[in-house]
């Protein structure tokens, strides 16, 4: 199966990392053919040198927009998850509190993040505060949906077997959500960074704890476009990190039993 | 066969209605001796599964009676008492080993772990699959999930073991070669099995006898016993008394279809 599957995997990863090189390869040939100024398109060798110039300035905004976003997917799960097991005690709770949920979700994170911002003292906490009201829905969305996909055949055995609540919860329910809940936080690690960033923005907080949506605002006011480039990629590439993140944790999860997961095997 | 001793389940003119408004069960009496293996047979919509329900205890009657092993309502589960089902899928825990699976009925049961573990690997070695104890329902084929099914239901020694068109999924292959595990678990354990098929060959082969259903509203029409001794073979399904039998039941089943047809 093994070397059947490798040539497949190898496509998988070469594939757009060829795209990637044409793209790139035309970007620096254009910019170079025409000579493009830096404060319009800088070339990707430029953006490549600021990122490595300026790499002390960059990495520490990028730990701090990771951990706020890190921190807020933390929570988004706890609580996510903890909304949804309260959401299926009773179809009386889940059409009492949902509709609230689906107005967080509809509600969009710039317009409420001036407000997150005046209200919580501490910058940091409204930041993480703004970046989980963002990323909570998919989480309580498909957390919920799991726990209510409930094989009838299954559950009819439990019942056969008198099992209690808490035996029909922790051995049913929250297993049959697991794949559900692995496509929320799929969802919710990309909304998360995105809603550290957008916070940022808003907040436009610099000196020691900025992150990179401060380092793009300030080189985007200052014309400094490489660099406004170079923080760019590195949301880019901590997105992508976020989503490989929790890709390698729902692998870890499902992939001995899930169909999701399986690895083809013809 | 022993008219005398306590039914393991008796039915006395159970009715049930769905809030649908479809009448599952016109009056039903049923009543299962120890040891017998009774087959349920009928059209779909006949109430044969409405039926394993509510003996199953996973429904009520609207009327009528039903009580095991003697007593009334809530006196299953008890020593001796204890009831399992076979679903027509195999219905496993796909996040669950194999063994895992089996052991679950033991494990909502609170059985200490050594006993159920015991209890799993007997029953996976009567249904043959000692070997797959550690793997996960996908990599089974779906004859295997099922013998894992009848393990599952085999693991809490039961007094009465209800089958729901357990091997209707199937090819008829391994349909006939789990038939003949199936009566020879039958024979070695001697359970009492309540068995629904849509099959008429199927029907007599298994059991000691056959109650035809009819449908809308589902009733019996037709209780046919099978005389015919065991262990059972391909001799016996090939025999012309055997034929036979399918014969007086496809009759039964034509009427149970005609009675649908006509106006109730």
């Amino acid at each position: 199966m093994r070397s059947d599957d490798s040539p497949s995997r190898l496509i998988r990863f070469a594939a757009p990392a060829i795209v990637a090189c044409i793209l790139i390869g035309a970007w620096q040939a254009l910019v170079v053919a025409y000579d493009v100024p830096a404060y319009l398109v800088p070339s990707p060798v430029a953006v490549l040198r600021t990122l490595v110039a300026d790499r002390v300035l960059l990495l520490d905004s990028l730990l701090v927009t990771l951990g706020i976003a890190l921190t807020a997917l933390a929570i988004a799960i706890v609580l996510g998850a903890a909304i949804a097991l309260v959401f299926v005690q009773s179809r009386w709770i889940e059409a009492s509190f949902f509709p609230y949920a689906v107005l967080l979700q509809v509600t969009p994170i710039v317009a409420i993040a001036p407000l997150i911002i005046i209200w919580v003292k501490d910058t940091r906490i409204a930041l993480v505060l703004c970046a989980v009201v963002v990323a909570i829905f998919p989480i309580i969305s498909n957390t919920t949906l799991g726990l209510r996909s409930v094989d009838p055949g299954l559950l009819s055995l439990f019942r056969m077997c008198r099992a209690n609540r808490w035996q029909l919860l922790t051995r049913l329910r929250i297993p049959s959500a697991l794949p559900y809940f692995f496509g929320g936080l799929r969802i919710a690690g990309g909304l998360a960074l995105i809603g550290a960033v957008v916070a940022e923005f808003v907040a436009g907080t610099g000196g020691a704890g900025a992150g990179l949506a401060y380092q793009i605002l300030l080189a985007g006011i200052q014309l400094n476009i490489p660099r406004l480039f170079a923080a760019l990629v590195l949301i880019t590439l901590a997105g992508v990190a976020l989503f490989a993140l929790t890709v390698w944790f729902s692998r870890l999860a499902l992939s001995r039993w899930h169909e999701s997961e399986l690895e083809h095997r013809d | 066969m022993e008219a005398d001793a306590t039914p393991v389940v008796e039915i006395v003119g159970a009715t049930k209605t769905y809030a649908t408004g479809t009448r599952a069960l016109a009056p039903v009496d049923l009543a299962v001796s120890p040891g017998e293996f009774v087959t349920l047979l009928g059209p779909s919509g006949c109430g044969k599964t409405t039926l394993l329900n509510l003996i199953a205890g996973l429904i009520a009657p609207d009327a009528g009676t039903l009580a095991w092993w003697g007593d009334g309502f809530a006196a299953t589960g008890g020593p001796g008492r204890r009831l399992a089902t076979v679903f027509q899928a195999p219905t496993l825990m796909p996040w669950a080993r194999i063994a895992v699976n089996v052991r679950l009925p033991l494990d909502l049961a609170h059985v200490p772990r050594v006993d159920a573990d015991r209890a799993v690997a007997a029953a996976l070695a009567l249904v043959g699959l000692s070997e797959s104890a550690r793997h996960f329902p996908r990599e089974l084929s779906g004859g295997m999930q099922m013998r894992v099914s009848i393990a599952r239901a085999l693991v809490t020694t039961p007094d009465l073991l209800l089958m729901d068109e357990p091997f209707g999924a199937l090819d008829e292959f391994t349909r006939q070669r789990l038939d003949d595990e199936l009566l020879s678990l039958w024979a070695t354990r001697k359970l009492t099995v309540i068995f629904v098929t849509h099959s008429i060959v199927e029907a007599v082969f298994l059991s000691t006898r056959v109650a035809v259903m009819a449908a809308r509203p589902g009733r019996m029409l037709a209780d046919v016993a099978i005389d015919e001794p065991y262990p059972r073979g391909d001799g016996f399904r090939l025999s012309t008394a055997f034929a036979g039998y399918c014969q007086r039941l496809s009759e039964h089943v034509a009427r149970a279809g005609a009675a649908a047809d006509s106006p109730a």
